[in-house]
Parts: structure tokens; sequence; C-alpha cells
């Protein structure tokens, strides 16, 4: 065969050819976020995604990278209390919105969030690398209030993959906080 | 009656680190100067690079450096230097060695910049050419060339023939004879592979790697750099799951070290999830299996022939066929097992490697020779029941199978069972019921653990395995409060540190055997220390007792026959005039009990699924594992091991197969939209049930190991049901919606 050349990815590289030079590194752009309740003044460039933002700017690895294509759900942040997949936000997109990260649920105490305690109780995790975006998940679930049954929680939950298997535990965590609420 | 820590439930330990988000990962460590880097991997299969420019990706600014084959660093140059603790025999794969291209996506070149972003851009800009030659990656059209791997992995001896299995074959009057796949399978733990390297000065480094071994890990580095021991610090305190990806040192860890040591600075890399497609995987296999049994269903013949993939450049190897040659009681059995070159990276160890691959074929076949005698499959079971290993013709050290098949069939409501495929539907599902059984190794390997006890009660223990999700931090912190009688909360465990004393890589279902009795052992010589001592005091209240009369309970040292005699841990610690005491110990399993013995958990496992067969959809509604392994230490988190396991048994079923596209010889499904794993809405019900098991022959603390067995039989148990179902006999796996509905096309 030939010489040829072939990108990895589709669309990943140029088409083929003498290697061109770069362009210049965009511009820097001055963005408002409150995360876990602080107001955070910050710089970001524009291909930089809310979860690179969190984890290499901020320090906050708590949420994970999984997959960086929105496909496993461990970069699951509260976004004005909804949850997103924060690989596929890009920071300056969010100007003056409001996230919560697994650092932010449990009480400035230290005392865990309802979610957090029945995950330990249940043993809904087993790595621990997917479970901050399940728990974030999960504290979103619970709010939108439209998973009742087992089978609608899965359903709801299954945008959040867990490669240990901990599904049913999982489940039987939510159903946990979901009847506890119910009590109140 | 006093509750001890081992055997009762208990949440894990490190549950409130995982929950907050404050466990950290291998990519999650920072320092000063931290570069990224990222990695650009190869777009053919086979050839050579001809030429790779990197000047675009240099002159974008931020850039550091750009290491090619063609400027790297100079490592060992002998191979040999690259084999690690558990390579298989033949060359290891070196990153950037030279310009030869042994598969799709072999890594090239690393871009280092100041940040991600920029490393990930510039990498776009890495122009090469190559000169490609025809791969192979079609296992099929190289069936012809397999051969015996001329070097047997350590620890892999094949099982001898016995009896005459082609005459007991033609002469049995029932018979089963088909061929089986699975698929090639990706473990994709959800933390990508990654190392971070931190740069300590003067040629130190200290290393945070996703692994299952740290020492393997530091000792790969030490021989591939030419560094010591004492220069290389690894951690892997947390793995974001690894599932056998994380054994073997992947070469994200070459490439952040290479590096670090090159530019003498702190260096991380992350693989993107499509790299993870790019190093190891669960090989498939070819697999002729052949039963013969009179009508009364005793066995008569089990032939096994598989054909597994390799790389061009290793002889990997797992036990597939050894199955068919233990599981039942049969006079005539005969197997080989085959390697097939490829032209991928070397498969390696995923999950209970080879076991699920040929029970799926050993399961289905008894399955289908149930129908043909017109039999219950457990009967069939129950009838060929292997009272030793026929293999090796020892005893087993412990089977409670028997009592697994019962238990299961019990809870699963097995009697009920409608014999006739297509007999069971409920609204517009089909209903099918199937069985399997599961069998694993339980191995013990040499290991060494410390305990320190201070003076304020508090008690550290540490050996340099992993916890990779497993629970092994839990346990070791039960063994040890149980141990020298303090809370768990006084306990600390320790593990995935190269500087703690000697494990080997987390693996093979061994490490709660093996770091379980080093830990064990440490203790009881902490014990000792500590008895001697309080026997000593003046006026002891023990001063005529043994350490066998005494308990260790609450923090005080007590007399079984009389509790009011006791002496604190504090005041024999004072009485020894010590703040701490300190004890190293080995475990190694039983020579003797060894040669004498064979030692494997059991499983029985039951599954229901509804097909809907106008969409062709498959469910698995229910699945019983009744699972023989010993003592569990942790009901808690042995039940989640089983049930991750009975998940990844599921993905094997219907979800997995890592789809290669054999003119461009790679992998296309490389993420997991397209490579489908089991989601949450995939799982309804999972039930687990440990059989009472007594277990003394292998270790001192009686468990058998549980990472791998939840998987065995699993896919089988759910194949079978889709036949009972269906009436559709699907031997290759995964069941998807396409196969489904050309079976009955063809029917």
């Amino acid at each position: 065969m030939a010489d040829l050349e072939l990108p990895l990815r589709q669309g990943f590289a140029p088409d083929a050819g003498p290697a061109q030079g770069p362009g210049p590194l965009p511009d820097e752009i001055p963005i408002t976020l409150t995360i876990n309740g602080e107001r955070r003044a910050l710089h970001v460039r524009p291909w930089t995604t809310l979860l690179d933002l969190l984890r290499e700017d901020l320090s906050l690895y708590g949420t994970k990278k999984g997959c960086d294509h929105g496909q496993c759900g461990a970069c699951t942040v509260l976004l004005d209390g909804e949850r997103i997949n924060s690989c596929l936000a890009l920071a300056v997109m969010k100007d003056g919105c409001e996230v919560t990260t697994i650092e932010g649920l449990a009480g400035p105490d230290g005392t865990l969030h309802p979610m957090q305690e029945a995950f330990i109780e249940h043993d809904a995790f087993q790595c621990g690398y997917c479970t901050p975006g399940q728990i974030c998940s999960a504290v979103a679930l619970v709010k939108e209030g439209h998973a009742t049954s087992r089978a609608e929680i899965r359903e709801h939950m299954s945008g959040n993959l867990c490669r240990c298997g901990a599904y049913t535990n999982i489940v039987d965590a939510i159903e946990d906080v979901l009847a506890k609420e119910a009590a109140k | 009656m006093y509750e001890t820590h081992v055997g009762s439930p208990r949440s894990r330990v490190d549950g409130k680190l995982k929950v907050t988000g404050a466990a950290r990962y291998a990519a999650e460590y920072t320092a000063p100067d931290l570069a990224q880097g990222y990695v650009v991997n190869s777009a053919i299969a086979k050839g050579r690079i001809t030429s790779i420019d990197i000047s675009a990706a240099m002159a974008v600014p931020g850039v550091i450096q750009v290491f090619t084959h063609q400027n790297r660093p100079r490592t060992a140059w002998r191979s040999k230097a690259y084999q690690d603790e558990v390579a298989p025999p033949g060359t290891p794969f070196r990153p950037l060695y030279d310009e030869k291209i042994l598969y799709s996506g072999q890594p090239i070149a690393l871009v280092v910049a100041e940040d991600f972003e920029i490393a990930r851009y510039a990498a776009s800009l890495v122009r090469v050419t190559y000169e490609a030659e025809g791969h192979q990656t079609d296992l099929e059209k190289v069936r012809m060339q397999a051969y015996k791997p001329p070097k047997t992995r350590s620890g892999m001896a094949p099982a001898p023939d016995r009896g005459d299995a082609e005459a007991g074959f033609g002469a049995s009057p029932v018979r089963v004879s088909a061929d089986y796949r699975i698929a090639i399978e990706h473990h994709n733990p959800m933390e990508p592979h990654a190392a971070t390297v931190v740069w300590d000065g003067d040629g130190k480094i200290t290393v945070y790697d996703k692994i299952q071994g740290v020492q393997n890990t530091q000792s790969y580095i030490t021989h591939v750099f030419g560094l010591s021991q004492d220069d290389v610090h690894v951690l892997s305190p947390f793995v974001g799951g690894a599932f056998g990806s994380g054994l073997r040192p992947q070469y994200q860890l070459f490439l952040a070290v290479m590096a670090a040591l090159e530019l003498k600075r702190s260096v991380r890399v992350t693989l993107t999830r499509d790299q993870m497609f790019t190093f190891t995987y669960r090989p498939d296999g070819l697999q002729e299996m052949s039963i013969g049994a009179n009508p009364d269903g005793m066995l008569q013949a089990i032939r096994h022939d598989v054909v597994s993939n390799t790389s061009t450049f290793e002889d990997y190897q797992e036990m597939i066929v050894g199955w068919s040659s233990m599981m039942y009681h049969c006079e005539n059995v005969s197997t080989t097992y085959k390697l097939a070159q490829i032209d991928t990276y070397t498969p390696g160890d995923m999950r209970a490697p080879g076991a699920p691959t040929g029970m799926f074929a050993l399961e289905s076949a008894m399955d289908e020779l149930s129908y043909k005698l017109g039999m219950d499959p457990l009967q069939l079971r129950l009838r060929n029941y292997a009272e030793i290993d026929e293999a090796t013709g020892k005893p087993f050290s412990s089977k409670e199978l028997r009592a697994a098949y019962q238990l299961g069939a019990e809870r699963f409501g097995w009697s009920k069972r409608s014999p006739e495929p297509r007999s069971m539907k409920e609204g517009r599902e089909l209903v099918g019921w199937g069985m399997a059984s599961g069998m694993w190794e339980a191995q013990m390997q040499k290991t060494s653990a410390r305990a320190v006890l201070t003076i304020d009660g508090k008690l550290e223990v540490g050996t340099a395995t992993a916890d990779i999700g497993t629970g092994t931090y839990t346990i070791l912190t039960q063994i040890a409060a149980d141990a020298l009688g303090l809370p768990m909360e006084k306990v600390t465990a320790k593990v995935g540190d190269s500087k703690l004393p000697f494990s080997p890589v987390e693996g093979g279902s061994w490490a709660a055997a093996s770091a379980g009795t080093a830990v064990t052992l440490a203790c009881n010589t902490v014990r000792e220390t500590l008895f001697g001592y309080a026997r000593g005091m003046e006026g002891s209240p023990l001063a005529n007792a043994e350490i066998g009369r005494v308990a260790f309970r609450d923090g005080r040292i007590e007399l079984v026959s009389d509790p009011t005699r006791f002496v604190t841990i504090q005041d024999a610690m004072v009485a020894g005039k010590v703040h701490r005491i300190e004890a190293e110990e080995t475990g190694s399993p039983s020579r003797i009990n060894q040669a004498r013995y064979s030692g494997f958990t059991h499983s029985a496992i039951f599954a229901e699924v509804r097909v809907d067969e106008e969409l062709g959809r498959v469910r698995v509604t229910r699945v019983v594992d009744a699972v023989a392994a010993g003592k569990i230490l942790n009901p808690k988190t042995a039940r989640s091991q089983i049930l991750g396991g009975v998940v990844f048994g599921i993905g094997m079923a219907l979800h997995e197969e890592s789809m290669m596209d054999h003119h461009l010889g790679r992998f296309m499904n490389h993420n997991i939209a397209e490579y489908h794993i089991p989601a949450n809405a995939d799982v309804e019900g999972i039930e687990v049930i440990f059989v009472e098991e007594h277990e003394d022959k292998l270790n001192p603390i009686g468990v058998k190991g549980l990472g791998e067995i939840g998987i065995v039989g699993t896919a089988a148990a759910i194949a079978n049901a889709v036949y009972h179902a269906t009436g559709k006999r699907i031997r290759h796996l995964p069941i998807t919606v396409d196969r489904l509905l050309k079976v009955r096309d063809a029917a």
C-alpha cells in the first residue's frame, strides 16, 4: 500500500496534507460562577468545558471524567438545581450560573446529605468513580419528582453508568431516600 | 455472644471519602508546574511510520515537548526489562520504541503542554505518514495457523486428557456438538487509565498510577528507566475500577514517566475513553464443544477445542478449556487450547479470564443436552456432579455446590418451571428460565503485611495490594479490629503504596485470602507481644494464663473463663515500657495442602428472561446466584462483589461487543455509547445467596475470594433462559436483536 494518512478519529484532524501552522490560542473570557455557594470570578478559554474547569483549574476533582462525551454521566453536577453532564457544557456558556458539585452536597459542618448516607448504607458503589455523578443525579431525580417506582428510578438513572454493577443497590438507596422524603 | 466484625455486614470504611468526592484517583493528584500529556495514536494497524512532523504542534504556545520514537530518551534496550510481574511469554510492547506499527491505536507520540486543552489541540497538529502493510485482525482467517503456545504462561498448566473422548463420544447414544463464540470485550472501568508523575527533584519521582499492583508498577519503572527502588514511589490508594485492565502497567505510565524524567517536571497523562480501546481486552475464542451421554444423562465424553486470539508479540493465555475437565464427572475428556495471532494489542485478563468464555460453551452444551435427553437441566448437573477434581484426581478442599444448586433452585422457584421451550408467556413477552454452574480458582499468593499498635489504642495495618472497589480496605480493617479487640474506628488499613510490605498484584480473586492472611499473621504477632507484656505485669491478673485462654475485646485482654480478670492494652504497653508494637509477617499458602487439594469456588446461577419476540428485545428480569466461597468476611461488600460479577455477565450475554472493522483493523465502537455495557435500566432483580461452606485447607482464614465467580456461568444461564423462552439457541454472544431475529428467519 502507498503512503497514507488517516486520523484515528474522524473529524479529529484536518485534511491530510502538509502540516499547518497553529492559529493563535483563543483569548480568555471573564465569567462568574457560583460554585458550591461561593461566587467565583474566573477567566476561561472558550474551549474549556465546565468539567475541566472544575477539575483542572479549581481542583474540584470530586466531579469525574469518565468519557468526556456525555455517555457515562460520571461528570454529573447540578446546574441551577438541574442535573447536567458537565463535560458537554463549555464553561463560558454558563456565565452567571450556580453549580453544585459533590463537594457541595454535605452541610457546612460536614453532615452528609441523606443521599450520601443512603449510598453508604446500601453499599451503592464499589470503586467509587461513578459515585459523585450517581449521587448528584439521584439528588436531582428526587427533586424532579417523577420517579416513584423502581422501574422509573432505573429508567431515570440510566444516564449514569456504573461498571462495578452497583445498580440494584443504587436503586435501593434512592428508594430509601424517596420513602423518607415522602414520610416528612 | 460477642459479635465479631468478620462475618458481619459492615459499611465500607472508605465510603465517606467516596460519597463526598474526597477519594482521589490517579489523574487527581497535582503538583506545582504540572504539565499535561496527550497521546497521539496510530491510524494504521500494521506497517511503519515514514514521517512524523511535530513542527506545527511544537509551535503552539504552551507546548513543552512532543515525544516520538525519533526523539524519545533512551530506555532499557532488552525487551525482558519491560516484562512485568504478570506478563505472558513474549516480547512486551514498548511505547515509542521504533517506527514499527503493531496495531491500530498504538501510541506514537506524546504531546506535553502547560494545560490539557493545549496538549489536545497540539496533538491534532501532529502529522504522520505511514507505509502500511497488510494486516490481519480476523481470528477466523488465521484459525489454520493456530499453534500450541510454546511457552506456557506461569501458573497455567493444561489439564491432561483422560480416557478416550473420541471413542466415548462415538459410542454415546445422545450427543451434542456445536460451535460457540463470545465477543471481544474491553474492560472499560469508569476511570480512564491515567498516571500522574510528580517530579521530586534529584531523579526521584512519586507516581500515582491506575494499577492493581503498585509494586508491579514500581519494578517496571525501575527496570525500564534504570532507576533504583528508592527513586520511585508508587501509589494507587483508589482505583476507579480495573477488572484486570490494571494488572499490567499500561502505556500511559511509560509515557508519563518518560516525559517527567526527561523534562525534570511533573507530568500527567490521562487516556481518553477512545484510547481505552487501544490496549488490553478479553480475547475471543472459536470454541468447538462436543458432549456425549447415555440416555440416563451420565456423561460419556467431553471434547472442548479452542482457538483464541493473541497479539503478534506476546502469547497471552487464559484457562478456557480447563473447566470442561473439572466441572463434571466424566471418564473421557479431551481438550485443546491454541492461539492464533492477530494485529491488535495483546489481550489480557478480564474478570475471571477464560472462565465465562469456556463455561458459556460447556454450560450451553449441557443445556442443549438436557433437552435432547428430556431431562431437567439441574437434574443433569446433579447426575454428573464431580465429587473430586477429576483433572488432577485430587479432592476439593471444600465444595458445597450441591447446596448451592438446592438453595438457588428453591429461591428461584425452579421446580415451577415448565420444561418445554416457549411454554411460558406473560403479556406479550415470552418468559424463559435457564441455569448454569460456575467455577473459579480459590487462590492465595505469598503476601506480607505490617501491623503497628500504638499506646493510644490505634492500630494500623498495611500491605501493598490494591482496593479496586472490591472492599479490601474494609475487610482488612475488620480482620485487624477483631484480632486486637478494637472498634473498627480505631483501625486504619493501608493499601496501594509501594512502600508497604510486599504484595503481588490484586487479581485472580486472591486478595482477600492473601492480604487477609498476612494481616492476620502480623496482628497475631502483635497480640503475642502484647500478651507477653500483660502477663509479665507485676501482679498481673493474667499471670498464669496462656494466649489460647484469653480474648482480645474492647481494648482489653481478658480471661475467657473470667472476663473480670483483664489487662487493658494501655496498661500492658506501659508495663512493657513501649509506645508502639510493630510486626511484619508473611503468609504463604500451605504447599502440602496445595499438593493434596484442589481449591475452587462454585456457584449455581438461575436466570429469568423476558423476550419481546417482535422487537427481539431481551430483559433479564431475575437472577439468583448461589455461591459457595468459603467464609464470607463481610456479607455486605461480598454481596456487592457478586452483584457486580452478575452485571458483567449480563453485559457479556446481551451487550458487550468490541466490533472490529477488519478493513481498517480497528475497533469501530471505541466509546461507551456504542460499546454497550449494562445501564441501570438493564438490571432488574439480582439475589445473592452465600452457601455455608467450611474451608480450612487453602489459607488460615478460610476465604476463597469473590471477585470473579459472579460472572462465571451467568452469560450461559441467560442464553439458556433465552432458549427456554424462545426455542432459539444463540451460540454467539452477545444475544443482540439482530442475532435473535436472524435465528427466527432461519427457522
